[in-house]
């Protein structure tokens, strides 16, 4: 495996970061961990344990009520329009739904993981690059789908959508890809397919990428390091080696059996 | 066989007690609201062989009178047509304001729909009235009227289109850094456009039976000549009107759903 950086150098870390919803429900109660560059991060929780939340705070999605969320070593809550837009650009989002435009064809959908890039006026006239639009076609070669260029999104299948949504993501050349749920409306074979795709870009491109997960049995098998949230508290942080079933499933334990 | 561990129906929803009371309900306000304005049945019924007689003169249609409709005919699509593409122009950018999906200060949203409502309480033909006033006996004032009678309308059911679309593609198109107007223009757009579409041909075919009418106060059009036979009581040829502008509306519908199928 190719060198990544140090511990030392986290590429997104979380201090004390609270999230206390306007209805006063606690969504995130005092984080703090660092992520590294380049690892595999698997979020494992129950629904409604803050997972998604914990994602979106990092493109900020989500806005955050105390506490910082550093991505390469620079806070992210000041940040406004362009910065704000220029932050997102690098950092992909895969999500359960995958949220492809359905009446859009495929190509169309993964260009539009450019426009961070581009002026607003070119993307509404679609004014995309002769190396750009050969580039979306190399992005669908990762993920197996040229054949499906011109083909509009909602003639394919989920996990096909999924592998589109993928090639936009990739479109921005992100450091960072957030995935929330992205198997949760998946077969099993696809399941292994999306998730496959997802390690790739880890290793072979250094991605560093942080997936929201139901099942253990699949956190154990792509992460290298695993953290459990239980309503919104970070209650488990191992690395991959240190893993182990028992001590996972307490992250699954409802208050009442705590 | 019995299972005791089912659970059972309120007897509220046993026996459909809320929808009971709607009924019982909707039928007492028609019979205070007739009582109210004075709406006589009776009377109604009693006068109904005037309608017969009328019916009977319009089922002979003047068939030779059509060569003198169609030009009035085809200047009253020519109205409809650009009274309702101005319309739906202005229209929107005006419901990409008002939908509470898109615009989340809602004291702007608020603004706008004060806006949209003013221009939906104006009823056409004082429009019409005003803009024959203002650019004299004609198709312009008739446009005009049209183009904001449409605008009001359009817009309405434009930003409830809008307000129904999936907001995934959204926060997709936000998390890849994209501005407001490319948000609108990729994930939006394509999501509203079939019905857009739709509504756009609905509002011409209503803005064709409104120009009709509009004619009466010299907007220009079929109107016009629909307004001379009655005068003269010429009921063969107000039939021959109507019928013509019934074929012009059926083929709009036979676009609409022609295109409504294709962009699906």
């Amino acid at each position: 495996m190719q060198a990544t950086a140090t511990q030392s150098d986290p590429i997104i870390s979380f201090r004390h970061v609270n999230k206390i919803y306007s209805n006063g429900t606690v969504g995130l109660k005092d984080i703090n961990f660092d992520i590294p560059r380049g690892q595999f991060l698997v979020v494992v929780g129950l629904s409604g344990a803050g997972k998604s939340t914990l994602l979106r705070t990092i493109n900020r999605m989500h806005e955050i009520s105390s506490g910082e969320v550093l991505v390469d070593n620079e806070s992210v809550s000041d940040y406004k329009g362009k910065a704000l837009r220029q932050l997102r650009r690098k950092i992909g989002m895969i999500f359960q739904n995958f949220n492809l435009v359905k009446r859009s064809t495929v190509e169309k959908n993964v260009l539009s993981g450019l426009v961070g890039y581009y002026p607003t006026w070119k993307c509404v006239l679609g004014l995309f690059s002769a190396d750009d639009r050969k580039r979306a076609f190399q992005a669908l070669k990762r993920v197996s789908l040229t054949n499906k260029l011109f083909t509009r999104a909602d003639e394919l299948s989920g996990g096909q959508q999924q592998r589109v949504a993928i090639a936009r993501a990739l479109m921005q050349e992100p450091k960072i890809i957030l995935a929330d749920e992205p198997i949760a409306s998946l077969d099993p074979r696809t399941t292994k397919a999306v998730m496959d795709t997802l390690q790739r870009l880890n290793r072979e491109d250094g991605i560093t990428v942080i997936v929201n997960l139901h099942s253990v049995e699949l956190a154990q098998q792509y992460a290298d390091r695993i953290v459990g949230l239980r309503a919104g508290e970070l209650v488990y942080d191992e690395d991959i080696a240190d893993v182990t079933t028992a001590a996972l499933d307490r992250v699954y334990q409802t208050d009442s059996e705590a | 066989m019995s299972y005791p561990e089912m659970p059972q129906r309120p007897w509220r929803q046993r026996y459909h007690v809320q929808a009971i009371a709607w009924v019982v309900g909707l039928i007492i306000l028609l019979v205070l609201s007739s009582w109210a304005t004075g709406a006589n049945f009776g009377m109604f019924l009693a006068n109904i062989d005037q309608f017969t007689v009328l019916l009977v003169q319009m089922s002979h249609p003047a068939w030779d009178y059509l060569s003198v409709i169609i030009q009035p005919l085809y200047e009253t699509i020519q109205m409809a047509i650009l009274g309702t593409t101005i319309g739906a122009a202005f229209a929107v950018p005006f419901s990409v304001l008002a939908a509470h999906n898109l615009v989340s200060n809602k004291y702007l949203r608020g603004l706008i729909r004060l806006v949209l409502d003013l221009v939906r309480t104006l009823p056409d033909l004082l429009l019409a009235a005003i803009f024959v006033a203002v650019f004299g006996i004609g198709s312009t004032a008739g446009v005009v009227t049209l183009a904001i009678f449409s605008f009001g309308m359009v817009s309405k059911l434009f930003y409830e289109v809008i307000e129904t679309i999936d907001m995934g593609p959204l926060e997709a198109m936000k998390s890849v850094g994209a501005s407001k107007v490319t948000i609108i223009w990729y994930a939006v757009l394509p999501q509203i456009l079939n019905q857009f579409v739709s509504y756009f041909l609905y509002t011409l075919e209503i803005n064709v039976r409104a120009s009709t009418v509009l004619g009466y106060l010299g907007a220009g059009g079929i109107g016009v000549y629909l307004q001379r036979s009655l005068d003269q009581f010429n009921y063969s040829a107000t039939a021959v009107i109507i019928l013509a502008t019934l074929v012009v509306v059926m083929v709009i519908d036979g676009i609409s759903n022609h295109l409504r199928r294709v962009l699906l």
